[in-house]
């Protein structure tokens, strides 16, 4: 078949054309033919197919995210705000910080390795577009049971990927999270934060102005990457002569990736880009369409010039492609013969490929024939918008009326009832020791690595000679999701927020990466709208705006959908690093003190999923105030020496913190179970707002003066002291019997 | 006058500025080698640092080593001036047969990054005697192809001429031969070493600093010589 | 002892980073004229027994299963005659 160009379209307005197989629905097709006023070429057909997919055009989901907006708090710090490649945001000191995290979630069930290490890549140049250097990553990760066939396939590839990709790049990795649940069997979750540093005035956006400017394409060459998606499209225009198939994974080249961000820093330094844009999903379409929308319209492209790494493609195929490691950028015609120079110098391959004009259309030839005129913000900003059906499902009452109580689930009732229990949640896949996974991941390149692995943030040294740092963590439980999505949201940023707090920086921002089934199942379309509802209203109460994130939708299996998985992360800032407060219990003879309320909430806990796999009753309550007056509390602490270490309680309480510090810092620790209390419910409850902190004897009368004032409640519970957790009056367990539990468990079912 | 000290950057190098860092922290200037330049600058000493080098492909070091500036460091090595290959650049080392040897895939087929324990067995080459023979340090490991084989008669003759520098102590992380992480040539001027010493310089962000001691080391071989 | 072996390559339509490192090195080093490189695996299986159609159904099971990962590589699998 023939080249199918603007005018030949003209000319044959009723040959028919594969919307459907595309994905693209009846009246979608019809306003396409209206923008244009005839039907698109193949070429078009292809951009605004995949511009209007779910993926590109958050349909389903943007009625519901502009809440993050119009909730928005006011926040001095945002520089960037939603909708470019990252949010930006200010730190002192002239410094900007840009942040986010991103899914690869379906492509890293399909080819683990590759899905993981090319989810890093994208992350990666979506900050490094912005203008910023990476300097860290992370990775929220959730797997189906530990124990299940498919999860020994599907982990160790994803962590080999994101190691092989992440390490290579030379980016530490500060921390993540890694969930077993069988929900997740069929749909892991990949996602990947990346967080850059930029001064203010080196924030870079995408767009692309200035007629005559150029448009430059460097990096990888451009192979049939990724275009499984459009083969239905392409598999008409093919002769006999060119491969059948195109493969729908994408491979990716760390090395390659090294250079371009070296080569891209280069370039800024030297401040050679008017506009800058990487190539993600949707390759050279989105990437021209999104630059010519966000600048003045206008902007010419010569695909020939294209370079290739197979000869063979087709200009529908080009425009799509996948290939990683490229990027995009728009540059004053006298600073290309430079750009071009930098990079030669670091063996990156560039090109210029069109030009900004004066219109306001994307024209794009092929050997000399219009092959595509359309007005880009059409494609890339005027999607459609679905308002999707929503209502409570019908079993939410009976899941939340099943709550978790001492008469439905057996509590222990003796010492070494309450030990059994303590040590089956510290060996549960879920709280068990992540080394093996983590000690695969470099946590030291860059030399500026103050907290990751084991820590309640990843925190990272900004400037060595003042020590500014910046602190990310990110958190989500679906299982408090999936029992109440409004408070489950809201759980996943206080969590962050207060673990970043812990470190001893102040919360600034929030990106996050909702993962969800089908929006076209009203139960998971209420799920998703009373999360994002949750969350925007929590964001406005703690002062900390959502940047930019990503939406994951259609993670299912059949009808079963994955629990409703929020991701939070939340950026926090640290005036001084060498002021960050670690985890771990380092000194004997400090004082522990238990801050906030405990009260019998184990609906959703640890303890249920460890002990009694049981999902039932209403997730913990949330009390922002309450999360943000003890923030202020462990930031003022750490900044004034008053702690020694912090851990925030969550996944399995006390009873797992306590476990976790005493193991990273060496020290055991005797417990009073305060009077009144149930000792149960002190050591497995997972009420919110809460931290235990170890502080020096010299520093107790301030500390506790400062609660007072402040009206936090702060209850002494023990002394770090000795090798062994001593429960007093119930049981104690040496800290080696508690290492066996916690250590080991990952490598014995997947190692 | 400051002692000077080059890093040498390759395509896919990454803990170049790390071990600029670390030289800097000892007292000296680091000074930054382009893999495409020949002209070492007049730098004093030579550091390769750890990365992947060409995306370790091939082999790890195989395309590196025939970079331009390889070709001047390896005469300027054979005349005595002190080099130090680090994770990648000790793979470096070993395909420009400055050193013996090679460094294969981790018996554990993973990478690994660990806070590793090391006994310092040779503190008599330039990079390391600022150490005692027999002191036991702890430096990061982090590596995919560390581990350190070679014929039993190759191994026999460093193991008698002194010339093996650190061991893994505890635990052998790679599967490495005779639990050798670092080697050096039998003038003692060449030193290559798996473990990270530039990431051990800092109490902020190393498990320890007793990595320093590597970039001292030279600065007063240097000032001696 | 018979033995079959097994060829690994990237499929051609896949990305193969390291074939490019190689071939962007070569004329570095005055090796010209060699347009393309692509790197893979080669597996030496020893057969105990005759390498009939039987065993090498069973071989090319194993590849397809383990040897190769078929979403990203292709694979053959030949006989090498014995001795050699």
């Amino acid at each position: 078949m023939s080249l199918d160009t603007v005018k030949n379209a003209e000319q044959t307005p009723d040959a028919a054309q594969p919307w459907a197989e595309l994905g693209l629905k009846e009246d979608e097709y019809a306003r396409i033919r209206e923008i244009l006023g005839r039907r698109p070429t193949g070429a078009e057909l292809a951009m605004y197919s995949v511009m209007w997919s779910e993926h590109c055009s958050y349909k389903s989901s943007k009625v519901h995210l502009k809440q993050f907006g119009e909730k928005k708090p006011d926040s001095d710090a945002m520089l960037v705000g939603i909708g470019e490649n990252a949010g930006v945001v200010d730190v002192g000191q002239g410094y900007a910080v840009t942040f986010k995290v991103e899914s690869h979630n379906h492509p890293s069930y399909i080819e683990p390795y590759q899905g993981a290490a090319t989810g890093i890549g994208g992350i990666v140049r979506d900050i490094l577009a912005m203008g910023a250097r990476p300097v860290a990553v992370m990775d929220p990760l959730r797997f189906g049971a530990a124990d299940h066939p498919d999860t020994r396939r599907v982990l160790p590839g994803i962590v080999a990927g994101i190691g092989g990709y992440g390490n290579c790049l030379g980016l530490p990795n500060i921390g993540g999270e890694v969930v077993f649940d069988s929900c997740y069997q069929g749909n892991p979750l990949v996602n990947a934060l990346c967080v850059g540093v930029m001064k203010h005035e080196d924030i870079h956006l995408a767009q692309a102005s200035g007629a005559g400017n150029k448009v430059i394409l460097y990096g990888a060459r451009t192979g049939g990457d990724g275009i499984g998606g459009v083969s239905v499209l392409a598999s008409e225009t093919f002769d006999d002569t060119k491969p059948a198939k195109r493969p729908a994974v994408q491979v990716g080249d760390p090395f390659q990736e090294k250079l371009l961000i070296e080569c891209t820093l280069e370039i800024f330094r030297e401040k050679l880009v008017k506009g800058i844009q990487d190539l993600g999903g949707a390759g050279l379409s989105c990437a021209t369409s999104e630059l010519a929308s966000a600048g003045s319209g206008g902007m010419r492209i010569e695909l020939d010039t294209v370079h290739l790494r197979d000869h063979t493609l087709s200009p529908e195929e080009i425009l799509m492609s996948e290939s990683q490691e490229r990027m995009c950028a728009i540059v004053e015609p006298d600073k290309v013969d430079r750009f071009l120079e930098i990079c030669e110098k670091w063996d990156v391959i560039a090109n210029v490929i069109g030009e900004v004009t004066d219109g306001e259309r994307l024209e794009i030839f092929w050997h000399g024939e219009l092959v595509v005129d359309v007005p880009p913000r059409t494609v890339a900003h005027e999607g459609p918008t679905y308002e999707r059906p929503y209502a409570r499902p019908s079993w939410q009452d009976a899941l939340q009326a099943d709550a978790p109580t001492a008469e439905r689930l057996a509590r222990p009732t003796t010492g070494e009832g309450l030990k059994a229990d303590l040590l089956k949640v510290a060996s549960h896949p879920n709280q068990a020791s992540k080394s093996w996974i983590t000690d695969q991941y470099d946590r030291y390149v860059l030399g500026n690595t103050v907290l990751s692995v084991g820590e309640d943030s990843g925190m990272i040294r900004i400037d060595e000679e003042t020590n500014l740092g910046v602190s990310v963590a990110t958190d989500g439980n679906g299982r408090f999701a999936k029992l109440d999505p409004y408070t489950g949201a809201q759980l996943a940023l206080a969590e962050a927020y207060r673990n970043v707090a812990a470190g001893g920086a102040k919360p600034l921002a929030v990106s996050d990466c909702l993962n969800f089934g089908s929006p076209e199942d009203p139960d998971v379309m209420w799920q998703f709208a009373e999360a994002t509802r949750g969350l925007a209203d929590a964001c406005l109460v703690l002062g900390t705006p959502v940047t930019g994130g990503n939406v994951s939708l259609y993670n299912q299996t059949g009808e079963v959908a994955i629990h409703p998985t929020p991701v939070v992360a939340v950026l926090g800032v640290i005036d001084d690093v060498t002021r960050r407060t670690p985890t771990g219990f380092a000194e004997e003879g400090q004082l522990l003190y238990l801050l906030g309320d405990t009260a019998d909430e184990l609906g959703g806990s640890a303890w249920s999923q460890a002990v009694h796999e049981h999902l039932g009753g209403l997730p913990p309550t949330v009390d922002l105030e309450r999360e943000r007056l003890l923030g202020d509390i462990l930031i003022a602490a750490s900044r004034d020496g008053m702690i020694d270490a912090a851990h925030d309680l969550s996944d399995g309480g006390l009873g797992q913190a306590l476990v976790e510090s005493c193991l990273k810092g060496g020290h055991g620790a005797r417990i009073v179970v305060p009077e009144g209390t149930d000792p149960f419910v002190l050591l497995f409850s997972e009420s919110a707002g809460r931290a235990v902190v170890a502080v020096p004897r010299s520093e107790e009368l301030r500390f506790n003066d400062m609660c007072t004032a402040r009206g936090l409640p702060a209850t002494r519970i023990g002394v770090v002291d000795g090798q062994d957790l001593d429960v007093q009056g119930q049981f104690s367990v040496s800290l080696a019997e508690l290492k066996d539990a916690h250590t080991g468990v990952i490598e014995a079912l997947l190692g | 006058m400051t002692t000077r000290v080059g890093v040498v950057t390759f395509p896919g190098s990454l803990d170049d500025r790390d071990a600029q860092r670390a030289v800097r922290l000892a007292g000296a200037e680091p000074v930054a080698l382009w893999h495409r330049d020949k002209d070492l600058h007049q730098v004093d000493a030579v550091v390769l640092p750890g990365g992947f080098s060409y995306g370790d492909y091939l082999r790890c070091g195989a395309i590196s080593r025939f970079s331009p500036v390889m070709e001047t460091v390896i005469e300027q090595a054979k005349l005595g001036m002190p080099v130090l290959g680090i994770c990648n650049g000790f793979q470096v080392l070993c395909e420009s047969h400055l050193l013996p040897g090679a460094l294969t895939r981790n018996d554990s087929l993973h990478f690994i990054c660990r806070d590793q324990k090391l006994r310092i067995e040779n503190a008599g080459t330039a990079w390391t005697r600022d150490y005692s023979a027999g002191q036991e340090i702890v430096v990061p490991l982090k590596n995919g192809e560390g581990r350190f084989v070679a014929d039993a008669h190759v191994l026999d003759e460093l193991e008698a001429e002194g010339r093996v520098v650190a061991r893994y102590l505890d635990v052998n992380p790679n599967g490495s031969y005779r639990d050798i992480a670092g080697i050096t040539n039998a003038a003692g001027n060449v030193v290559g070493l798996m473990p990270h010493p530039e990431h051990a310089v800092e109490p902020l962000t190393g498990p320890t600093t007793e990595g320093l001691g590597f970039f001292t080391s030279v600065l007063k071989q240097l000032v001696n010589a | 002892m018979a033995r079959v072996v097994v060829d690994v390559m990237l499929k051609p339509e896949i990305l193969d980073p390291q074939g490019q490192a190689v071939q962007r090195a070569l004329p570095r080093l005055g090796f010209t004229g060699i347009a393309d490189v692509r790197q893979g695996k080669r597996f030496e299986l020893d057969v105990e027994g005759p390498v009939d159609d039987a065993a090498l159904a069973r071989i090319r099971e194993a590849a397809e299963t383990f040897l190769a990962n078929t979403v990203i590589e292709d694979f053959t699998v030949r006989v090498e005659e014995e001795g050699k």
